[in-house]
This record gives C-alpha cells, sequence and structure tokens, in this order.
C-alpha cells in the first residue's frame, strides 16, 4: 500500500500551519479519548448521546457542532485577513490560502449557519407546536450523524491528502481532474454530498412534523412565525438540495470516473456546473436567512411585549420570497456573456426580493413602535440586525443591477455584501436564538452583562472588518486574490479590516467564556417562563429544563399567541389529564450508518473501491435491518410523569 | 448608542464616498464611455439606497428613543396591534416603485454597455481576441497581425471589439476604468466592446479565481493616440520575433511570463472557439470555420496574415 498519498503537501514541506493543525488534531483526539475513558463515561456519551432519538439532545449537538465549526471557520477566515493585513505579506502562500478561503466559505454555510439554524430547528419546533417530538425521530437522528460525519469527513482533508482549493464554489473546469488533480475536490464533492442527504431528509422531516403534528387548534395561521419560516425553508430545502445532489454526483462522475459533465472536451460544459451550482446556491441563501427572519420575529415581539405586526403580510412575504430564490440564480454570473435581455430579466427577478424584504423590516419596525423594548442580550442582536442587515440588503439591491454589477462582480464589493447579509442576517440570528432558547434546555440563562459586552465587541468589530471592503471593491480589489502590490493603494484599508476580524476573534471568545462561566455560575430557573413572563409561544408553557416528553399534557390552542392570551385571562391551555407517554425508543444505527458513509466516503476519495464497495454493503446492510426491524417504541407510566412533574414544582399544569 | 452610531456611519461613508473620495475609486473614475455610465448608474442607486437607508435609520432610531420600557411608566401595557392593510400597502407599493426605477436603469444601462458605446456605432471596431491562459494574457490583433503577452495597447478614441476566450479555468477579463467585465471560457468567444476616451495607463486584470496564479493575473493597459499606436504596431512587426506553433505551445505551458510581443497572432495556427459545435468534435479536430477568418482578415487588406501562416507551417 503506498501511504504517500494521504500524506498532504504541507507537511512534506514542513509548513508551520499545517503542522501546527496535525498536532493540534492529535493531541485533541487524545485528550478526548482520555478524558473520557478517565471520567467512565464512555457508557453515558453512548447512551445519552451517540443513540439519542430526542429532538432537544440533536438540537444540542447540531449547535455544538456549528459552535466547533464557527471556530475552525473564523480561525481560517483571520488567517485570510492577516494574509491580506499589507501589501505582499508572505504568512501564506497561494495554495495554502486558496485552501482556506474554500474552507471558509464550506464550513461557515454548510457546516456552520445550516447545522446551527437546523439545531435551533429541531429544539424549538416540536416545542413550539406542542408536540412531543419530531414526526421521524430516529430519521432526525440518520440527519444529525450523516451531517456530522460529512462535516468531519471535509475537514480531515487539511490533514489526509489535501484540502479543495477551487473556491467553495468549486467552479469547472478549475475544480477538474486537469486543473485540481489531488484528492481535495474528491472531498468537496463527497463530503458535501453525505452532509447534503442529512439536510434534505431534515426538510422532509420538519415539513411533516409541522403539517401533521401540532398540538390541536394550531391551524396553520395560529402558527409562531419561526415555524413557518421553518415550512418554508423546509420546503425551499426539499425544492434545491435535489439540484446539490445531482450536481455533486456528476461531479464525483468527472472526479473519479473520467465522465465529462463539466469538462472542456467532448461536449462538456462549465458553465453547466456554474448553473447548477447557483439553482441550489440561491435558494440555499434563502434556506439560511429565513429562519433567521422567524427567530427575530419571535425575540423582537417578545422584548417589545407586543405581538407581532402584520402577521399575514409577513408569512406572504415569506412565501414569495421562496418563490423568487428560484428565479433568481443567474445573478451569480451576469457576466457569463448571456446577453441583456437574459440578464435584465434576472435583474428584475432579483430587486423583486427587495419588496418583501422590505415589507419584513418595516413590519418589525412597527412591532417594536408603540412597545415597551427591552434591551436583553438577544434583543440586542435582534435590534443591530435591522440596520446592518437594511445596508447588506440596499447593496444587495446594487448588485443585483446587471450593468453596475460587471463593476462589481468577483470584487471585494461583493464580499462585504453578502457579509452584511449573512452575518447580521443569520450569524447574529442564530446567536440571538441561543440566547433566547437557552434556559430550554440548560436550565438557566446566559449572563446578561457578558453577553452584551461579547454583542458590543462582534457589532463593532463586524463594521470595522467588512465596511471597507465596500470600498476596496470599488477600487479594483478582487476577492480571492492572496497579494497585492503596494501600488494597488489597497493596503490602509486592508490593514482596518483585519483589525477588525481580530476584534471579531475576540468577540466569539467572549461568547464561548459566556457559555462556559454561565455553566458554572448563572443562577438556575424555576419557572418556565423565564423571560418575565414575557413568553408568548408554547415553548415556554412547559418547565424547563423541558423534560424529555416535552409536555406532560398536549396544550390545546384557540388563537395566536395562545400562551400569552392564556396567562393574560389566567386560563390553563391543558386541559386534559396525564396520561401514560409513547416515546421512541434510543437507537445506535444511526449513529453506526453515519460513521460508515464516513469510511465510504474516505475510500471513494482515494479511489479504493474494494474497501469503499465494502462500505457500501455496510450502508445497505443497516438499511435493510431498519427495513426489517419492528420497534415501537415505549411508554413512560403515569407515575413517573406524574413524578417528573411534582420534581418541577409540579404547578404549571 | 448603537443606532445613532451607524446611523453616523452611513452618513460620513455617503458622504466620503460622494465626495472627494469617488474620483481616487477606479471604478468611480472612467476613462471611457461604458464604464462612465455604469459609474452614473452607480452612484445612482447609491443615491437611491441612501434614501431607503435614512428613512429606516430614522424611524429605527426614533421607535428605539422612545419605546424603550426604562421610558415608559411600569404599568404601561402595549396594545394589541395585528397590523394596518393601508399601511402594508404602503411599504409594498412604495418599494415597487423604486425596484422598477431601478429596472428601466438596470435594463437601459445594460443595453448600453452590451452593445458598442454611442456615438462609436458605426465605427469600424478595432479586433483584439484576449485570451487566458495558465496565469497570463495573449492578445491578438488579427488585422493588424501581431499579438503581445500580458500588455494591452490600444488607440484612444476607437471602439475596441475584444474577443475573450481561455486555455483552462474561466476567467473574467476586467478592465475597471474602462468599463465592466466578462467572462472567457474555453468553448465559446464572448465579446465585449470598450473605448478608451483619454490617453493614459491603466490597470486590467483577471478578476475570476483560476487558480494559485490568480493574484498575478494583472495586465498594463496603455490608451494612446492612433498615430502612437500605428506607429508601435509597426514597430512590432518590424522588430519582434514571429510566434510559431512550438513556441506557443511553450508558452502556453508556462505559468507566469514577462511581456512578449510577437510579429504574427497565433489565431493562424490555434483559432478562437467561435464556432460554438467545435467543443463537440474531438481535440485536434481541424476547425473548419478557419476560412472564415482568412476571408475577414482579407476584407482588411491584411493578406499579409496568410503569408506568415505559411511560412510557420513550412517550419515544422
Amino acid at each position: 500500500m503506498n501511504w504517500d498519498k494521504f500524506i498532504v503537501d504541507g507537511l512534506k514541506h514542513g509548513d508551520p500551519l499545517i503542522i501546527g493543525a496535525v498536532v493540534s488534531i492529535v493531541l485533541v483526539s487524545i485528550a478526548i479519548v482520555a478524558g473520557l475513558t478517565y471520567f467512565k463515561k464512555w457508557g453515558y456519551l453512548w447512551r445519552e448521546w451517540l443513540t439519542t432519538v430526542d429532538h432537544k439532545k440533536i438540537g444540542v449537538m447540531y449547535i455544538i457542532s456549528a459552535l466547533v465549526m464557527l471556530f475552525r471557520g473564523g480561525a481560517d477566515g483571520l488567517m485570510l485577513r492577516m494574509q491580506l493585513a499589507a501589501p505582499e505579506m508572505k504568512f501564506l502562500t497561494a495554495q495554502h490560502y486558496n485552501e482556506i478561503f474554500s474552507a471558509h466559505g464550506i464550513i461557515m454555510i454548510l457546516f456552520m449557519a445550516m447545522p446551527f439554524i437546523i439545531g435551533i430547528m429541531n429544539v424549538v419546533i416540536p416545542l413550539q407546536i406542542g408536540a412531543r417530538d419530531v414526526a421521524f425521530p430516529r430519521l432526525n437522528a440518520v440527519s444529525f450523524w450523516l451531517f456530522f460525519f460529512g462535516a468531519m469527513l471535509y475537514n480531515i482533508a487539511f490533514v489526509v491528502g489535501g484540502a479543495p482549493d477551487a473556491g467553495w464554489t468549486s467552479y469547472f473546469p478549475l475544480a477538474s481532474t486537469e486543473f485540481s488533480p489531488g484528492v481535495g475536490n474528491n472531498y468537496y464533492a463527497i463530503a458535501l454530498q453525505i452532509a447534503g442527504l442529512g439536510t434534505l431528509m431534515t426538510g422532509v422531516n420538519f415539513i411533516v412534523t409541522i403539517l401533521k403534528m401540532r398540538a390541536p387548534g394550531m391551524t396553520l395561521m395560529r402558527m409562531p412565525m419561526f415555524t413557518w419560516s421553518t415550512l418554508i425553508t423546509c420546503i425551499i430545502i426539499v425544492f434545491a438540495f435535489p439540484v446539490l445532489t445531482v450536481a455533486l454526483a456528476l461531479m464525483m462522475f468527472d472526479r473519479l470516473f473520467g465522465s465529462q459533465f463539466f469538462t472542456m472536451t467532448n461536449g462538456g460544459m462549465d458553465m453547466l456546473w456554474a448553473n447548477l451550482f447557483w439553482v441550489w446556491g440561491h435558494p440555499e441563501v434563502y434556506i439560511v436567512i429565513l429562519p433567521a427572519f422567524g427567530i427575530y420575529s419571535e425575540i423582537i415581539s417578545t422584548f417589545s411585549r407586543k405581538n407581532l405586526y402584520g402577521y399575514k403580510s409577513m408569512v406572504a412575504s415569506m412565501a414569495v420570497i421562496s418563490l423568487l430564490s428560484f428565479l433568481v440564480w443567474v445573478h451569480h454570473f451576469y457576466t457569463m456573456g448571456q446577453g441583456a435581455a437574459v440578464n435584465s430579466f434576472f435583474s428584475i427577478t432579483t430587486m423583486l426580493i427587495a419588496v418583501p424584504t422590505g415589507v419584513k423590516i418595516f413590519n418589525w419596525l412597527f412591532t417594536l413602535r408603540k412597545g415597551k423594548i427591552v434591551f436583553t442580550t438577544p434583543m440586542m442582536y435582534s435590534l443591530a440586525f435591522i440596520p446592518i442587515f437594511t445596508l447588506g440588503g440596499v447593496t444587495g439591491v446594487m448588485l443585483a443591477m446587471a450593468s453596475a454589477d460587471y463593476q462589481y462582480h468577483n470584487t471585494m464589493f461583493l464580499v462585504a455584501h453578502f457579509h452584511y447579509v449573512l452575518i447580521p442576517g443569520t450569524v447574529f440570528a442564530v446567536i440571538a436564538g441561543m440566547y433566547y432558547w437557552f434556559p430550554l434546555i440548560a436550565g438557566f440563562k446566559l449572563d446578561e452583562r457578558q453577553g452584551k459586552a461579547a454583542f458590543w465587541t462582534i457589532a463593532i468589530s463586524f463594521n470595522v472588518t467588512f465596511l471597507p471592503l465596500f470600498f476596496l471593491g470599488l477600487d479594483g480589489m478582487t476577492r480571492r486574490q492572496y497579494t497585492y502590490s503596494a501600488e494597488t493603494g489597497f493596503g490602509p484599508l486592508n490593514l482596518i479590516a483585519t483589525i477588525g476580524s481580530v476584534g471579531l476573534m475576540i468577540g466569539f471568545a467572549m461568547l464561548v467564556y459566556n457559555i462556559i462561566w454561565s455553566f458554572r455560575h448563572a443562577p438556575r430557573e424555576t419557572k418556565g417562563d423565564v423571560w418575565d413572563g414575557a413568553g408568548r409561544t408554547l415553548e415556554w408553557a412547559t418547565h424547563i429544563p423541558v423534560p424529555v416528553y416535552n409536555f406532560a399534557v398536549v396544550p390545546e390552542v384557540d388563537r395566536l399567541d395562545a400562551f400569552y392570551f392564556a396567562k393574560k385571562e389566567k386560563r390553563s391551555l391543558f386541559k386534559d389529564k396525564i396520561e401514560k407517554i409513547h416515546m421512541p425508543s434510543n437507537n445506535g444505527q444511526p449513529f453506526i450508518l453515519g460513521a460508515i458513509f464516513f469510511f465510504w466516503g474516505f475510500f471513494m476519495v482515494f479511489s479504493m473501491w474494494k474497501s469503499a464497495i465494502v462500505a457500501g454493503i455496510g450502508v445497505l446492510i443497516l438499511l435493510a435491518m431498519r427495513t426489517f426491524e419492528r420497534d415501537h417504541g415505549f411508554y413512560i407510566p403515569v407515575d413517573e410523569v406524574k413524578k417528573t412533574e411534582q420534581s418541577y414544582g409540579g404547578d404549571s399544569v | 448608542m448603537k443606532k445613532k452610531g451607524s446611523l453616523l456611519v452611513i452618513l460620513t461613508l455617503l458622504t466620503f464616498l460622494l465626495s472627494g473620495c469617488t474620483s481616487e475609486l477606479l471604478v468611480l473614475n472612467p476613462k471611457g464611455p461604458a464604464a462612465a455610465l455604469l459609474s452614473e448608474t452607480i452612484i445612482f442607486s447609491v443615491l437611491m439606497m441612501a434614501g431607503v437607508l435614512v428613512v429606516v435609520f430614522a424611524l429605527f432610531t426614533i421607535i428605539l428613543v422612545k419605546y424603550r420600557a426604562s421610558n415608559s411608566s411600569p404599568d404601561y401595557e402595549p396594545p394589541h396591534d395585528e397590523g394596518s392593510l393601508k399601511l402594508e400597502i404602503t411599504w409594498t407599493l412604495i418599494p415597487i416603485i423604486i425596484v422598477s426605477i431601478l429596472s428601466v436603469v438596470t435594463v437601459k444601462s445594460t443595453i448600453a454597455v452590451e452593445k458598442p458605446p454611442a456615438g462609436y456605432e458605426n465605427q469600424k471596431p478595432l479586433i483584439v481576441y484576449a485570451a487566458s491562459s495558465n496565469y497570463k494574457w495573449h492578445f491578438s490583433y488579427p488585422e493588424q497581425g501581431i499579438e503581445t503577452v500580458n500588455y494591452l495597447n490600444i488607440p484612444t478614441g476607437q471602439n475596441v471589439e475584444f474577443r475573450l476566450y481561455s486555455y483552462g479555468p474561466i476567467t473574467s477579463f476586467w478592465i475597471p476604468q474602462l468599463g465592466g467585465q466578462k467572462y472567457a471560457m474555453s468553448d465559446m468567444v464572448t465579446k465585449l466592446n470598450l473605448v478608451a476616451d483619454t490617453p493614459g495607463s491603466m490597470m486590467g486584470k483577471n478578476s475570476n479565481f483560476s487558480g494559485k496564479g490568480f493574484a498575478k493575473m494583472e495586465f498594463e493597459v496603455l490608451a494612446m493616440s492612433q498615430g502612437e499606436f500605428d506607429e508601435w504596431v509597426n514597430d512590432v512587426k518590424k522588430t519582434a520575433p514571429p510566434l510559431t506553433e512550438e513556441k506557443y505551445d511553450q508558452l502556453l505551458k508556462t505559468e507566469f511570463v514577462g511581456r512578449e510581443s510577437f510579429s504574427n497572432t497565433h489565431l493562424e495556427f490555434r483559432p478562437a472557439p467561435e464556432d460554438h459545435s467545435s467543443h463537440f468534435k474531438k481535440p485536434g479536430q481541424k476547425d473548419e470555420n478557419e476560412s472564415d477568418n482568412h476571408e475577414h482578415h482579407e476584407g482588411h487588406g491584411e493578406q499579409h496574415n496568410e503569408e506568415t501562416e505559411v511560412e510557420d507551417h513550412s517550419n515544422h
């Protein structure tokens, strides 16, 4: 066996960054294994986490993975900024820079934003609709483990074999074997495929959950806004992700089996990849932004002590955005030469998205109006979102204008724009959502003083980092260029941006410290409705930390914000008496399936066919086992439910 | 507070953008009609969007100051407010009007920059093929029968029709001060019309990531008077070496080269992929379109090309 192919070039050349990465991965792995063994936690890990089908625990695992990936992607971003801090920097080589910006994009979109959003959906959605779990708990675990092992497969690329270096968009023919002969882009094709399958299953699972498992009385138009946004997002997932699946499969055929879909010869079409990628890629942007809109709607309404303004137009605007999201993909390559007519069409569809988005902005503003605004940490992020995202949005309208885009395309102006929508849009939202719903899982709030300090550091540093990029773009600085000369005059603004990125890193470190500190010192909450009794939706109607069965009795809903009105009118939403509760049983197969997929993917990346076939058969065996398995779950007896309820104080039901 | 701070940032940003600084930023410092039109379009859209920002930021600031909990009495209970159809229609219609105005501007300017600039429609364009390979640019002047690498000279007041293609990854040909960019791809030729108004040196580059030497794909564009341009062409024809197929193949393989000049073009033996069906042929198959090119050249009185081509082939 030739082991050489597994060793990355950086290691052979003694690149200190790569050696550092390898050493730290090995040390962390040893530390985790040793820690688990020393504290005798293997059994706990297996029983409570690896085999769990509980939506709350799966959500927590998604969020922890996303936070880890946020740091991985953030460290990448910091390295990119270091390299660009001054002209002709020698911090990174061109090859290393290319791998890092590719990783930064892939990780931040697919392995940070997506799992963070899906994690929050997992924790919140069943609670918000008064359900005890998602529709298919076992499939939910499969989704998570496919995402997790897909992400792991992608992450080992840096130390085993070589990382993808053709950008997160992986445009052909650059990503073909002709121009990228290493295994890097095989990792792209396979790891994204595995994670993407998990996402597709999540989409199906949550559509069914929301359509079929709502509490009695909760009609569609009585659903909380976050539930609405999740439903619409999952519909986009179900339509958009199959395109990625197909595109990645074709890419795999091209790279591993010598087919010619996207190559330069024999009728291959490089533009076909760009089209397929963005037919998925643009809806993907809305997959990460619509749930964020949902999160903001909940938080803004809660902390202005007021119902959401224009509920119907909020729902309608999301539906319109979801339709338009499939009609704008060409704006990612106006410059491909398709002519004025096609570009004009896509310019108009793209600009039209500003209309429903504007409706949402004004509805949020009018929710705040006449409210009683309380500045909690989640509310600070939600408020900062409005002006910063508006700036990102209006620059988006500018980019949508095809003629002007001929001057913005591929420049730092574009980079500034999408960071201005994705960070205040998605990242602020998931952080806000984490602060807001944290007590549901943990039983305590994150410290507010530290939270606000982290917020200000992040919000200010964000603007310092990305505002200069608008000007650099207009001055002709292109994205993805690893260096520039002093004569270009790009130096000073780049230095400001780099200083800002250090501030961002400090801000995120403060956020993690905030979490760790709060675990040890934050006062434990005793009642469910922790935000000064301002909760409006069902997740605040149960105890915290939320018991495994969520609700001892299924709540009944008679209007929007039912919990708020029940509190006001001093009624209870829980009318039935406690009965035995049907729950799904834990199972190790999803984890094992994910692990086998990981090995299958690894063998595919290195074209080790025999091993890949064996792993593939392993996948089929697990699917067959599931087919013939009879597992009807189990019941929690009434006594046990009553005992648990009493342990919370027993007053809520 | 945050919101006032950001409002201030935006306003300073805008004044900064629209005042003295504009002349410093390449895109807003045009040297040709296409870039001038795009610069005007950009500034127009910035002003429109600034209007939107001012409204949102003003509302945001007023609401946050007025309705903060610390500003209201402890027993104040916010009203239940389901929305107002009138207001919601208003803030649907106003964006639609803004988008409509911008759409008209966009469609007009997009059509305009896809054509030769106004006033140059009837002028016979100077044709320059710009092809990227690895991390360099080849500029061929078929009518003049010369070729350069990594530098581009053009006459002022003359519409230049660039025909773009790539030997490999997609690249994007961009001279910010002359006009917008366009992709160069391996299986077709895309066209871009640019005119330089004033003589001078400008930056041109590939803006689309194409591999590890991408950052080095800048080239100098020198706009000069027609007389100077003709003189330069003659000079190159007299002093520069001929480009043989062999030498060209070697050039294609080399990743980075400096400036080079040749007294003929590679199009003679390696035509551009102008016929879209050509990529369905096997590599190396003779392109039937070749004869068209010759007619084209003859039409411009450059029979010289054919002679050099014959010579080149006999060299093999």
